[in-house]
């Protein structure tokens, strides 16, 4: 694959199960390095879309390339190059830590390439998890945090140059989500790896991603990082004030207009003055609402109307 | 190296390695452990009795036909289970995720199963030996054995797997449970198989239990008890023929089943599993 290349291209794919269109013409590319977050409420197609480019899932149609090979016909070599975070729940419980872990890094060792070399040593990998202290531990012993960490790790063993990570901090208590977004962050500076990872919580997708796909009503409805997507959302703003000791309260399209006017008519009566933009948050969350109670198409337009 | 090689052998390993967290298991160690103990128990107790018409020990009859309903229960219904498990906790689709790691999945099945009943079939054989007057063993014997043990796991294991494709609840197991189970009781394991109805001695000789059996009691049991058996023989060339029909039809749709159940495994059929299962246990 040449190096311009786009590690992930999806033109038009769309899935169908039985009448039911699940992705309706999703398109997206992803550049090297790049930690893209597909961001969607659920039920939006977001784990569809992201099995169908590990290669777990047939598609009904569309032009897919995962480091230039469709993965509906990717071999051996291709797999070596993906990492896939799963949600672990019971396996290996008898294996050790570092057990397995140097185990499954010698299903990559005939897969080095030129500037890769695979597998990650373990010893290295378990401390960039952060489980040194574990790693002699039967894996059925770890707690639910460090089991993630472990997911990960086996995401990771083989030095992928994309990986996929769906959903991963669901069910997490704060710290750990916390401590999650930490170890993504330092795998983003350790290796050049693309990663695509879904979510349904904006504030993980702001946290993590270089660029938030928002998934909803089977497409693609917003591209674009996380500070270009609140810019364009657009809506009313909330205007507070105080004026003769009362506060006042009122919503408007045009802020700086209305505050233009409101300063030229009482000048320095206005005190304690906010201006409240509405956030990419509060239209998202309306997006989510409205997918929820079964509007999905609908609230889905009415969300790329406010962009 | 190539993938293919380095598959076999990280299966190889990974077989190594999960048989010996079965031997350094409390809960694996018993199920080792407790058909040994309750075979050797039983057939303790019938060492007075004798098969009618002859002086030899019941037990000594009864214990070579539980090696043979031993290999065929670790090649059917322990190969199932593991495929069923694996499958449910997410073991399988980690195998998917990683370059060739299903073919090492499968070398790996077969090295634990393999290396599981071994090591059951001594635990059995040697208190048996010491236990059970009448057993013995002579070259033809070891021979045989040889062939037998082979045969019967290819005969036995692509069909386990097939079943454990198929079934995608490990709470289904009984549907496989039960009819071999009914199998065991007509195939002169426990019972002479001369004593069942004609029929019953049909459907008993379509499947490997009977012979596997057989195949057992030719290799520890003196020549002269053919007198017990269907035909007086201990008919070893029926008994490759039936056995190798069933490895022949056993490989032919084993990597066809198994590589649709393979296919669909995914994360969110995972997830699906264990949501499943976790609303079982709440």
């Amino acid at each position: 694959m040449p190096a311009g290349d786009p590690v992930l291209d999806v033109r038009d794919l769309r899935m169908r199960y039985g009448t039911t269109d699940v992705l309706d013409g999703v398109t997206f590319t992803a550049r090297r390095g790049e930690v893209l977050t597909l961001l969607g409420p659920n039920g939006a197609g977001k784990t569809t879309t992201i099995e169908i480019l590990e290669g777990f899932r047939m598609r009904s149609a569309g032009d897919v390339r995962v480091l230039g090979v469709d993965p509906a016909a990717g071999d051996e070599r291709w797999r070596a190059r993906l990492g896939v975070v799963l949600q672990s729940w019971r396996d290996h419980g008898k294996w050790k830590v570092r057990e397995l872990l140097r185990h499954l890094g010698t299903y990559y060792a005939a897969y080095s390439a030129p500037g890769i070399t695979r597998p990650w040593p373990v010893d290295d990998l378990v401390q960039v998890v952060g489980l040194t202290g574990q790693a002699d531990k039967r894996v059925g012993q770890l707690s639910g945090g460090q089991r993630r960490r472990l997911d990960v790790a086996i995401g990771i063993v083989g030095r992928p140059e994309l990986l996929f990570l769906d959903e991963p901090t669901v069910g997490f208590d704060p710290a750990a989500r916390r401590e999650f977004h930490d170890l993504v962050h330092r795998l983003t500076d350790v290796d050049d790896t693309t990663i695509l990872l879904t979510t349904h919580d904006l504030d993980e997708a702001e946290k993590l991603a270089d660029r938030i796909l928002i998934l909803a009503g089977g497409r693609i409805i917003a591209d674009g990082s996380a500070e270009q997507l609140s810019r364009r959302v657009a809506g009313e703003s909330e205007i507070r004030w105080t004026q003769g000791g009362t506060r006042h309260v009122h919503s408007s399209a045009d802020a700086t207009r209305f505050v233009r006017e409101l300063l030229r008519q009482h000048g320095d009566g206005v005190t304690e003055l906010e201006v409240r933009r509405s956030s990419l948050e509060d239209t998202y969350m309306t997006l989510v609402r409205d997918s929820e109670a079964g509007r999905a198409t609908t609230a889905a337009a009415v969300f790329e109307e406010a962009l | 190296m190539s993938g293919i090689a380095t598959a076999a052998r990280a299966g190889l390993a990974r077989g190594g390695i999960e048989l010996r967290q079965t031997l350094t298991t409390g809960t694996d160690l018993w199920t080792y452990l407790f058909p040994a103990v309750l075979l050797t128990g039983t057939v303790f107790f019938m060492r007075h009795a004798t098969v009618p018409g002859t002086d030899i020990s019941l037990g000594a009859r009864t214990l070579p036909s539980t090696f043979g309903m031993g290999l065929a229960f670790s090649g059917l219904m322990t190969v199932a289970t593991m495929l069923v498990t694996d499958r449910e906790d997410g073991t399988l689709l980690r195998a998917k995720a990683i370059p060739n790691g299903m073919s090492g999945y499968l070398v790996s099945k077969i090295v634990l199963v393999g290396g599981m009943t071994l090591v059951g079939f001594v635990l059995q054989l040697v208190p048996g030996l010491v236990i059970v007057e009448g057993l013995h063993v002579d070259v033809g014997g070891w021979l045989t054995l040889l062939w037998l043990v082979p045969l019967g796991f290819v005969a036995t294991m692509p069909i386990g797997a097939v079943f454990g494709s198929v079934i995608d609840n490990p709470r289904n197991m009984g549907l496989i449970m039960m009819p071999i189970i009914g199998l065991v009781a007509v195939s002169g394991i426990f019972y002479p198989i001369g004593a069942m109805p004609g029929w019953l001695q049909a459907v008993a000789q379509v499947f490997p239990i009977y012979w596997l059996g057989l195949g057992m009691r030719s290799v520890f049991l003196p020549d002269a008890l053919t007198v017990a058996e269907l035909g007086h023989s201990w008919r070893h060339l029926e008994t490759f023929g039936v056995l190798a029909l069933w490895a022949v039809l056993g490989l032919a749709l084993a990597p066809v089943i198994l590589r649709r159940m393979a296919r669909r495994e995914s994360g969110s059929a995972v997830a699906a599993r264990r949501e499943k299962a976790l609303q079982r246990t709440a």
